[in-house]
């Protein structure tokens, strides 16, 4: 028989060495995350896919599936969590959705939308962050960075160019990129990089490319985060463990 | 025949755009009308909250002194406060000049900046003193709803007023949550 998770007291079937998320993912159920890109490997530093595994709090994006554990995911209380989590997103960065062009294509405004986020609760930040527009056909955006790395994971095992990554720590993390100058025209990078296109907020956008589709037609304009990453994400994940 | 409804609006450091989108409401208004009068708004030009508001609601950041004098003074007044829109909730496009400091913002639109004319620093004394920083209204003053958007849609507007109007617990479902 195969081995199997109860996720919100559902029974689903996993395969040896996925975590719960891909395990969650494979059967069609929804674990809010951004940090976590299945082409990637897991860095479980958002919390935002926090579940409950035997009664401990752990990320499903890093945390083994093992046969029989009992998976909280869908409640109320977790949901209230997330929520929280993501309102300290927006607050710790600038996060000024009518001025992005990465509005309705942000993970991390669909995410806010999924958990009903109606305001960001906390004091705002404000931080001041450097703006880098140097690169002809890159804009680096540090404001709308979350530190998700999948930039620094995707330059690295991807790209194999080593572009960014995270410099300093608390409220004074940035993204830095890996130049004497410090600036982006000044690295190896380019838009056709893997790095340049997986952000899933604003922080990396390709230029020239702001308003190829119009507000209303993007994609969480038409489907949920839930949906979306659902319908992208399975395919990707049965491939790794092939 | 029951009591009806005291509604009073302001707008503090915002463009108008959440009342425009108010009025979007259409011939709902009238609907409205039935349940609710307006007290001190922009769209009444009544300049103070009578004794007893039930619902405020506010456009706009703090970007100054006076709009913190306002927002308190219509805290003060109104039973239930609903900050509408993106600069109420996070400061909005206002806030974008919270990178730069104040003296640069400044030197840039009266002295140094490409097209200055006469350049002069204004210095009235009716001129509200500014805020180092513009910021959402939670930060001054007790917030009991948040209606998100640049504008929050008529639709938005609607469900709540109409939702608080049926003494219904108002909230929003999904398709009506927006940031921009």
């Amino acid at each position: 028989m195969k081995p199997s998770i109860q996720i919100d007291g559902k029974p689903i079937p996993f395969a040896e060495g996925q975590t719960i998320m891909e395990a969650a993912t494979a059967a069609g159920v929804y674990i809010p995350h951004l940090c976590h890109n299945p082409e990637f490997e897991p860095h479980g530093s958002c919390k935002l896919c926090t579940v409950r595994v035997n009664g401990r709090n752990c990320s499903a994006c890093t945390f083994p599936a093992a046969d029989g554990q009992e998976v909280l995911n869908d409640t109320a209380e977790l949901n209230e969590l997330r929520r929280t989590i993501t309102e300290l997103l927006f607050v710790e960065g600038n996060h000024l959705c009518p001025s992005c062009e990465k509005s309705g294509n942000c993970q991390l405004q669909a995410a806010a939308y999924f958990l009903g986020m109606v305001d960001a609760h906390f004091p705002f930040f404000y931080p001041a962050r450097e703006l880098d527009g140097s690169h002809p056909d890159i804009l680096l955006d540090r404001d709308r960075c979350i530190f998700c790395e999948l930039c620094v994971r995707a330059s690295r095992d991807v790209d194999g160019k080593n572009v960014f990554a995270i410099g300093g720590r608390g409220i004074d993390s940035r993204l830095i990129v890996n130049s004497p100058s410090g600036r982006l025209a000044d690295t190896p990078v380019a838009a056709t990089d893997k790095a340049a296109q997986v952000c899933p907020v604003g922080a990396i956008l390709v230029k020239r490319r702001g308003f190829e589709i119009p507000i209303g037609e993007r994609i969480y304009d038409r489907h949920t985060i839930a949906e979306e990453s659902l319908e992208r994400e399975e395919p990707i994940v049965e491939s790794r463990h092939d | 025949m029951t009591e009806k409804l005291t509604v009073a609006t302001t707008s503090l450091a915002g463009c108008f755009g959440c009342h425009m989108s108010f009025l979007d409401i259409d011939e709902r208004i009238l609907a409205l009308a039935e349940v609710a009068s307006f007290d001190r708004s922009p769209l009444t030009d009544i300049k103070h909250c009578g004794d007893k508001v039930d619902l405020g609601l506010v456009e706009g950041g703090l970007c100054n002194a006076e709009n913190v004098h306002t927002l308190r003074e219509f805290r003060k007044h109104c039973r239930i406060l609903v900050a509408v829109g993106a600069c109420a909730i996070n400061g909005g496009l206002p806030a974008l000049r919270n990178h730069i400091p104040l003296e640069e913002c400044l030197d840039e639109s009266y002295l140094n900046g490409i097209g200055v004319e006469n350049p002069q620093m204004p210095n009235d004394i009716e001129l509200p003193l500014l805020l180092n920083k513009v910021h959402p209204i939670h930060e001054v003053v007790k917030v009991d709803y948040f209606l998100p958007g640049c504008p929050p849609s008529a639709d938005t507007i609607w469900k709540f007023l109409s939702d608080l109007a049926a003494g219904r617990e108002p909230s929003l479902p999904r398709e009506l949550i927006h940031y921009d």
